[in-house]
């Protein structure tokens, strides 16, 4: 007796298993339909709403939002205190990654090229639990810390600073009453909560920079200074500028910060926040929140040129 | 020649710079301890556990954190799901489009929460959808599939084809592969990625505040707090939760994943 050099199939499960088979496309496309509908449908789609929203008006009478094309809210965001608020919140913006690059790099250097084993795992996990752990604890921890009656203001007294403390925050547009409602305390809340998103991917991009590299610099009679700004650098920035988008695109859409901490001067997520809130202009709104699309699709198109992707 | 030992300098910088990510934290600690209610003096004159008994008797922190909890855990479910299809896809085919949808995928996240909150919101608002748990898991479970798809693709990416073909040629149908081959290669990936969604979920606000409606999350509880405080140590109490809520998944996602080339977490 022969046996058949092709098994029946046993159910329905194999016959499905042989058309898989003869036509691939099929099951991409069944694999993909579930998640493509979830994200086109809600979230292209309420993308698309707001981005339709922002070329409405709003009624200055009545307050309704008169559903007709126009490209008038767009120009209210030119007016002078708009204006303000979306320079504000790009130099914070600006000033928060400069700040963040320069903490990181002692850090991500450390831990790519002398950290090994244990130490390693730790600045793993001493960077990796920051970044995930809650949001709002770290900023409530930071409302602590800040506090008039807090723990900075004890440690300055405690070491006979606070005519230093004092004199750092008579400083002009940066400084304020106490460090909560100044823009030097917002810039160090921002600066604590997103520093590990720029930790990683420049210790990534330094964990790739050659060893022997470092090495040729030396023997060529470089100095540690001059390796830096030669070798290391140039070779490391791809990783800061990937770092950069996180840190830039996180400030310039948060409004919970600038909301608990700092002289409640506007930002531009606290202003979409309001408006569509309080104040139910959600054209006004969504144009406000169209601005840092836009800045991140020009920041994101630098950053591809310099090759940041890669460094992803 | 160069010592490749590092400098004082950078040593003491580098330790410094990992105590300032860490001692912050540390200070709530502490606070969930004083006895001052008003103030956030410190050092705190005293020390007291009271607080957490306050804490325990507060039914609003009680339905807060179930609904954070029922939030957090039907949206991972659904992200697990979503995320895992995308990355078998992908990792599967070239095909046209795949660079749009992986950009697909990462954009909310990508961009500031602020975007996908108020998008949703509007969207909710012109499609008259009144605002409901299940809004707030809408939202949630759309930024949690570009972390598990992150731990899965690459897990995907590691797994040889040739377990699979062997399967087959051993007279496996798909489901059968799919069930004894695929999942337990990717267990562990799936997993890590579904805690690393779950910490997020559980203490996202920012999208949250947008549809959530009248309802409040753990986080959107503290933050009203925050804005305007009553008990001061209670939300210690309640922040040293949260962070414990989150910590743990991550601490788990990390251990499931460390020894291979793809650990999770280092990208969020």
């Amino acid at each position: 007796m022969t046996v058949p050099a092709i098994f029946a199939a046993r159910g329905s499960a194999d016959r499905l298993t042989g058309l898989f088979w003869r036509r691939p496309r099929l099951l991409l496309v069944l694999l993909l339909t579930p998640p493509l509908l979830w994200l086109g449908v809600v979230y292209l789609g309420s993308l698309a709403t707001l981005l339709l929203q922002s070329f409405y008006s709003i009624d200055e009478f009545s307050g309704v939002v008169v559903p007709e094309f126009t490209l008038k809210t767009y120009a209210e965001l030119l007016r002078p205190a708009n204006f303000d608020v979306i320079l504000r919140t790009v130099v914070m913006s600006a000033a928060v990654t400069l700040g963040c690059a320069v903490l990181s790099f002692p850090i991500a250097y450390f831990a790519a090229r002398y950290a090994k084993g244990r130490w390693k795992a730790v600045f793993y996990l001493g960077v990796m639990l920051p970044l995930w752990s809650s949001y709002l604890v770290k900023v409530y921890a930071w409302k602590l810390i800040l506090a008039k009656e807090g723990i900075i203001t004890w440690a300055a007294s405690a070491t006979h600073t606070t005519a230093a403390l004092d004199a750092l925050l008579a400083l002009p547009v940066i400084g304020g009453n106490s460090l909560s409602t100044s823009y030097l305390g917002m810039f160090a809340v921002f600066v604590y909560v997103w520093i590990p998103y720029m930790i990683l991917p420049m210790q990534a991009a330094l964990e790739r920079v050659p060893t022997s590299m470092i090495e040729a610099s030396a023997d060529l009679g470089a100095t540690r200074a001059q390796t830096f700004r030669t070798v290391i650098l140039p070779l490391a920035l791809p990783g800061v500028v990937a770092g950069s988008i996180f840190t830039f695109s996180l400030t310039m859409g948060d409004y919970i910060i600038p909301q608990i901490v700092g002289n409640s001067a506007n930002f531009i997520g606290m202003a979409v926040y309001q408006l569509q809130g309080t104040a139910g202009n959600i054209p006004l709104a969504a144009a406000f929140a169209v601005v840092p699309i836009v800045i991140m699709l020009i920041y994101l198109g630098l950053a591809k040129r310099m090759g940041a992707f890669d460094a992803l | 020649m160069l010592s490749d030992r590092p400098s004082a300098l950078l040593k003491i910088s580098a330790m410094a710079g990992l105590l300032f990510l860490h001692l912050p934290i540390l200070l709530i600690f502490l606070y969930a301890f004083t006895t001052e209610e008003r103030t956030y003096a410190f050092p705190p004159p005293g020390l007291t556990t009271e607080w957490f008994a306050a804490a325990w008797a507060r039914p609003d922190i009680w339905e807060a954190l179930s609904l954070s909890l029922r939030v957090a855990f039907i949206a991972t479910l659904l992200a697990m799901i979503l995320g895992t299809l995308v990355s078998a896809a992908m990792s599967r085919a070239k095909f046209f489009g795949r660079e749009q949808i992986s950009l697909l995928i990462l954009l909310p996240i990508a961009l500031p929460g602020v975007i996908t909150g108020i998008s949703l919101r509007s969207a909710f608002g012109i499609m008259d959808i009144p605002f409901s748990t299940l809004t707030i898991i809408l939202g949630h479970a759309t930024f949690c599939i570009v972390i598990v798809y992150n731990n899965a693709v690459a897990r995907f990416r590691r797994l040889s084809g040739g377990v699979m073909e062997a399967s087959a040629d051993l007279g496996a149908n798909a489901f059968q592969t799919f069930w004894h081959i695929l999942l337990p290669n990717l267990g562990t990936a799936l997993l890590a990625g579904g805690m690393l969604a779950f910490a997020l979920s559980f203490d996202e606000v920012i999208v949250t505040t947008f549809t959530a409606g009248q309802q409040a999350t753990l986080p959107i509880w503290m933050l009203e707090e925050l804005i305007r405080p009553r008990q001061r140590p209670v939300t210690n109490v309640v922040a040293m939760v949260v962070f414990g809520a989150t910590v743990l998944p991550i601490l788990l996602a990390y251990y499931l994943t460390r020894n291979g080339s793809e650990t999770a977490g280092a990208g969020k």
